[in-house]
């Protein structure tokens, strides 16, 4: 209780950081549709919809950073929570188009038309509903992360176990809805979407909506982490982090712990898949595709572990990066930068982008305030890169 | 792919019997039946067949095989017929000698529907009863089983008078009985000897021909049928539990191959490994350029293809091997999560590697020829590619587990598995051993990929395919322990293979996946979890 509680939440780092993504979600749709197509401040609604996306990497990241950066959980199967918040928000978009579809059924989504399925299965239902469908964008991946925590962390599956059952997790999610008779959509998923809440999801003014509520939220899921991690609950994590047992003999249920910062961190990323699918159009199952998890894990290494405003800073880096060499005559080198910035990340810069520049900034601050008190620099700097999970 | 296969073996009989019908060709029932495919009606031309068949001319059954593919040629205005051969030539149909002078300028086809045909391939199925080969008489004989056509059983029965092979005998007696059982005429004691035949033979056609029966038959005769269906029902259970056994066994093999190497950089050095899929990937590259090599070069050495990539896979994988040990997982001992990022990254690189160098489609690796094959065993059958790939798998088992335990490197090994700072007190250099055993590891994925180049697609994606099944066996069986993996193997691929059946493929899959997800939670070191100090080394 050294500092106001506002200040604590937010530091320095976390008010630029929130001012920044202010400016960008209004900069960016007032340069969409205030400035005229010509001019060369104009933003195209093909970037709008990019950067829509981005933002909501960025959230995935930042629900990564929570469990990996905080509490050691090094998820490989996040993915599985983002792809279950999108076809979440899918289902609901489905019902939405009602007779504008090929088969024009007015309960019936075209696939199930296709399929010959005689009536909707009773999981589909409600979901016309937007209420609804919001509360099971929070709900499924909150309780499938609830199920699989529960599991794993009160028999004590840690490192390196974790995140292979993580990954076997997605892997066997993505099987199941790749099967027609799962009931969304199979091979193709979800797509066609017409309208959401009444509005054309196509229409430049829905994009700057969306991309504007995706910088909200998460504006929104970044306080709520940094509440977390800067509560003695979140002392608690990392102490978790940094020696599991050592905190179980003081006496904590470490699992709990772990299994709540696990569901909050699903929960988010579910939002995050929830609101990419209307930006993108469609939802299928290659987003459960262990390899999207694992991608996401690197946005988070390269932008700093630890530190929140990192992870979201790596999904924009490396997301721009893709999307700047996928689309050139660079295109078949991609998958060499990327798997180069794997290796590279974890060798050379193992505290990401902004985890060295705060711990480059602390060491000059520590070494100032030394040699103003002329007090030998001989302490332990303060460590901004954590220590394995094991 | 079996009418293709009686197609050749009538075809290859038809032209040994030319030869002998070129010396004694003379006017007969034989002659007089061909001017009946020369009126272009149907009708005629059905006659004609028959006329043929009764003839027993030897020249009948290439006449027919002929008609079959469209190669029988005729003439309205001459009324002569010809028949083509394969390779385009021309022989008179009536005399099986090659046709010399120019051909008739109406020549043109016989035309034959769909009823026409059934009547063909039966009739060539009773002319090939009488062949002097048995694998011949044998596959008649399945044919007429299946066709039931009535008009093969004068030649069944004098076929079977002739015969004295059991094995063609046995299905003589079952074709025989099949057609008995057919005919609505036959009596019902004989039909019940006939059910009795039937139920001996004991497989899945034998079962549908008792449901084909028609159900107005004396009530003995259901009875004999219902005791019958129960009898081949047990027999097909138990079949079908070996079979999946068989299936299980050699899937088992598989994971086994793919995780063996595994075993070692993940269990024995605690190194997650995610390129470890690309190493097997590796091997399978390597005995593709072997292959290509090989048929460039030197086409005769084909059949020793595989011998000659097995130690060059193993070596390009295991320098690999020790290059990634050397130059990146060296650094990173102690952060298992990174090792598992960069790795991962590694197997991008290596991916796209071999498609930029080889492209990303699938690359053809063919089998030698003692590989490819199968033979029947019982009610099952077993590919020859799949006996080798168990007995092969098997075999570098048992040579790793031999090498761990005889060799001064095995037994360095594990001293530094077991315990690191003391195997550095007595002198073990554990770096370099480090690097051998990341390079052993990662070589007998590349022996693994030989192996599955034979039964897989090989292409830059092939080794993904088995890194999560790889670390499921791994964790599964146990870390650190050579058996547990090698249980955990066939444990899970026979398992895989009796869900199939009620669950279909991938839900098959991903109930395995959900098992061992909760099997690992509560045993989280798997099964044959190490023990004692080791554990949290």
């Amino acid at each position: 209780m050294d500092a106001f509680p506002l200040t604590r939440l937010i530091d320095r780092a976390a008010a630029i950081f929130l001012a920044l993504l202010g400016a960008f979600a209004i900069a960016i749709p007032v340069l969409n549709l205030l400035v005229p197509a010509g001019s060369t401040l104009h933003v195209s609604t093909y970037l709008v919809a990019l950067f829509g996306k981005y933002v909501c990497y960025g959230l995935l990241a930042l629900s990564i950073d929570l469990i990996w950066g905080y509490a050691g959980i090094l998820s490989l199967g996040h993915g599985a929570f983002f792809a279950l918040g999108g076809y979440a928000m899918g289902m609901y978009l489905m019902r939405q188009i009602g007779t504008r579809g090929v088969y024009a059924n007015p309960i019936l989504p075209d696939f199930m038309v296709f399929l010959n399925w005689p009536e909707l299965p009773v999981y589909w239902y409600g979901f016309q509903h937007f209420g609804y469908a919001a509360l099971m964008i929070i709900l499924v991946p909150g309780l499938l992360a609830f199920v699989f925590g529960w599991f794993a962390f009160r028999s004590r599956v840690t490192g390196v176990y974790l995140s292979i059952i993580t990954q076997a997790m997605t892997y066997a999610l993505m099987l199941g809805f790749f099967r027609n008779n799962f009931g969304f959509g199979g091979n193709n998923g979800l797509t066609d979407f017409k309208d959401i809440l009444g509005f054309n999801v196509q229409a430049e003014a829905t994009r700057n909506a969306l991309l504007v509520i995706s910088c909200i939220a998460l504006a929104l899921g970044f306080l709520i982490c940094r509440a977390v991690v800067t509560s003695k609950f979140g002392k608690v994590l990392i102490a978790v982090r940094d020696a599991e047992s050592r905190t179980r003999f003081l006496g904590y249920r470490v699992e709990n712990y772990k299994l709540f910062v696990f569901m909050l961190s699903a929960c988010m990323a579910g939002v995050a898949g929830a609101l990419y699918v209307p930006q993108v159009g469609i939802i299928n199952p290659s987003e459960f595709q262990p390899g999207n998890s694992i991608e996401a894990v690197i946005w988070v290494a390269v932008g700093g572990r630890g530190t929140l405003t990192g992870a979201v800073l790596g999904a924009f880096v490396v997301n721009y990066a893709k999307t700047y060499f996928t689309s050139g005559v660079l295109a078949p080198y991609w998958l060499f930068m990327l798997g180069g910035l794997f290796v590279a990340v974890t060798l050379l810069l193992p505290r990401g982008i902004v985890g060295t520049l705060k711990y480059g900034l602390d060491q000059r601050a520590a070494r100032s305030a030394a040699a103003e008190e002329g007090v030998d620099m001989d302490v332990a700097p303060p460590s901004a890169a954590p220590h394995a999970a094991e | 792919m079996r009418s293709c296969c009686d197609r050749m073996v009538a075809f290859v009989f038809a032209l040994g019997l030319l030869l002998f019908a070129a010396a004694n060709a003379q006017a007969g029932p034989y002659e007089d039946a061909l001017p009946g495919f020369t009126e272009g009606s149907l009708s005629d031309t059905g006659e004609a067949i028959e006329k043929v068949v009764a003839s027993s001319n030897p020249l009948a059954a290439s006449l027919l095989e002929a008609l079959q593919d469209a190669r029988l040629l005729f003439s309205a205005e001459k009324k002569t017929v010809y028949i083509k051969t394969k390779d385009g030539k021309l022989l008179d149909a009536s005399t099986g000698k090659p046709f010399t002078g120019t051909p008739p300028d109406d020549i043109d086809a016989v035309v034959v529907n769909n009823r026409l045909r059934n009547i063909i391939s039966a009739a060539l199925g009773g002319l090939t009863l009488i062949s002097s080969n048995s694998d011949r008489r044998y596959e008649a004989a399945q044919a007429v089983f299946k066709s039931r056509e009535q008009s093969a059983l004068p030649a069944l029965e004098q076929a079977l008078a002739k015969e004295t092979d059991a094995r063609v005998k046995a299905a003589l007696q079952q074709a025989r009985a099949a057609v008995i059982l057919a005919d609505a005429k036959s009596s019902a004691a004989d039909k019940i000897a006939a059910i009795t035949v039937i139920r001996d033979r004991g497989d899945q056609d034998s079962l549908g021909l008792l449901d084909g029966l028609p159900p107005d038959l004396p009530a003995e005769v259901h009875a004999a049928i219902a005791d019958a269906r129960a009898k081949i029902q047990h027999t097909l259970a138990i079949w079908n539990a070996v079979q999946n056994a068989w299936y299980g066994l050699s899937l088992g093999s598989v994971l086994l191959l793919a995780a063996i190497g595994l075993a070692i950089t993940f269990g024995v050095m605690g190194v997650i490994n995610m390129a470890h899929g690309e190493m097997v990937m590796l091997g399978a590259y390597t005995t593709f350029v072997v292959q290509s090599l090989i048929r460039a070069y030197h086409p005769a050495l084909f059949d020793y293809s595989l011998a000659i990539a097995l130690p060059l896979a193993f070596l390009v994988s295991g320098a690999v091997g020790v290059a990634i040990e050397r130059g990146i997982i060296r650094f990173l001992y102690g952060r298992p999560l990174e090792t598992l990022l960069a790795t991962w990254g590694l197997s991008l690189i290596l991916q796209q590697a071999v498609r930029t160098i080889f492209g990303p489609t699938n690359k053809d690796v063919g089998n030698p020829s003692w590989m490819s094959g199968a033979c029947d065993f019982g009610g099952i059958t077993v590919t020859y590619n799949r006996l080798w790939i168990i007995c092969f798998t098997l075999l570098v088992f048992v040579a790793l587990l031999a090498m761990l335990r005889f060799t001064r490197l095995g037994l360095e090994m594990r001293a530094v598995t077991q315990n690191r700072a003391m195997a550095a007190a007595m002198g073990i250099r554990t770096a370099r051993i480090d690097a051998l055993t990341f390079g052993l590891g990662s070589g007998i994925a590349g022996i693994a990929g030989v192996a599955l180049s034979q039964i897989d697609n090989v292409s830059p994606n092939l080794g993904q395919g088995y890194i999560i099944d790889s670390f499921m066996v791994v964790v599964f069986g146990g870390v650190g322990n050579l058996w547990g993996t090698l249980v955990g193997a066939f444990a899970l691929g026979i398992a895989n293979k009796f869900l199939e059946p009620f669950a279909g493929a991938v839900l098959g899959k991903i109930a395995i996946l959900v098992l061992i997800i909760l099997f690992i939670q509560k045993r989280p070191r798997g099964m044959f979890a190490l023990k004692g100090r080791a554990v949290e080394a």
